[in-house]
């Protein structure tokens, strides 16, 4: 998790965390290149319709933003890639641009996978979690909610070193 | 659409009236209610994007999240459009309506 130390943001990674970060930032760039695809729900919530009632505005803002926004959120998920530390496992220090743009990335994540797990107001993950390894321990949902359990505490570590 | 009960929302199609200036139908940027963000997140983006005071943007975060919606900033309709995209960049659930 992540702590301030003088004007950087620490934070120390096992082996694991750094290839999941490294998975979930590769998914969030494969997502918005290859798989761009705006009746996908992933892709419907991070680049929401502007005008929910108007088609056609909507389709114009786009024209207009939506490659700068694919560009920045790219950019932003390769800011976890450029930073994360061998397999092995390691350090990772951040100056202030560096640790904005990890906080959105582990947003845009955590959103991707919000919509993947159908995760609503009022969810709560330690009894989705429970009745995930009741059914099946070995399955791929008791990961992905763990991942997007950890996500959390990541942001908010970092969120939280941040403000302070 | 004179003397007519017009609907808040008009169709794309029609074009901008002569006889009402812009600046009086300010639009809005609206914030809608979503699962996954962080409150404290969504309220540092509020302060971070609109140089709100931390009571402030805990407001709107808060009015956000128990009545599902805020409307975050107000004014042109091409400055709306400026907000909502940086919202996105963001991660939030903004959208631009009429006020």
């Amino acid at each position: 998790m992540f702590r301030r130390r003088g004007d950087r943001y620490v934070a120390n990674f096992a082996v694991d965390e750094v290839r999941v970060l490294r998975k979930v930032a590769s998914e969030v760039v494969g997502l918005l290149t290859d798989g761009f695809d705006h009746s996908d729900p992933v892709v419907c919530r991070l680049f929401p319709e502007v005008y929910p009632d108007d088609a056609a505005g909507t389709a114009e803002f786009r024209r207009y933003t939506e490659g700068d926004l694919k560009t920045a959120k790219i950019d932003q998920a390769g800011a976890i890639l450029a930073a994360l530390p061998g397999d092995g496992g390691g350090e990772v220090r951040l100056d202030a641009e560096a640790a904005e743009a990890w906080l959105r990335a582990i947003n845009d994540a955590r959103l991707a996978m919000g919509v993947r797990l159908e995760i609503k107001d009022g969810t709560d993950l330690g009894v989705e979690l429970d009745d995930a390894v009741a059914e099946d321990p070995t399955s791929s949902r008791v990961f992905q909610l763990s991942v997007y359990a950890y996500l959390g505490y990541l942001q908010e570590s970092l969120l939280n070193a941040l403000i302070d | 659409m004179g003397g007519m009960a017009a609907p808040q929302v008009a169709p794309v199609e029609t074009p901008d009236t002569d006889e009402v200036p812009a600046s009086d139908r300010p639009w809005v940027t609206i914030v809608w209610d979503d699962p996954v963000n962080l409150m404290a997140y969504v309220t540092w983006v509020f302060q971070k994007l609109f140089g709100y005071s931390r009571e402030k943007a805990e407001q709107l975060m808060l009015d956000v999240h128990h009545k599902g919606k805020a409307v975050v900033s107000s004014g042109a309709r091409e400055r709306m459009e400026h907000d909502a995209s940086q919202l996105h960049a963001y991660g939030l659930w903004a959208t631009v309506d009429r006020s």
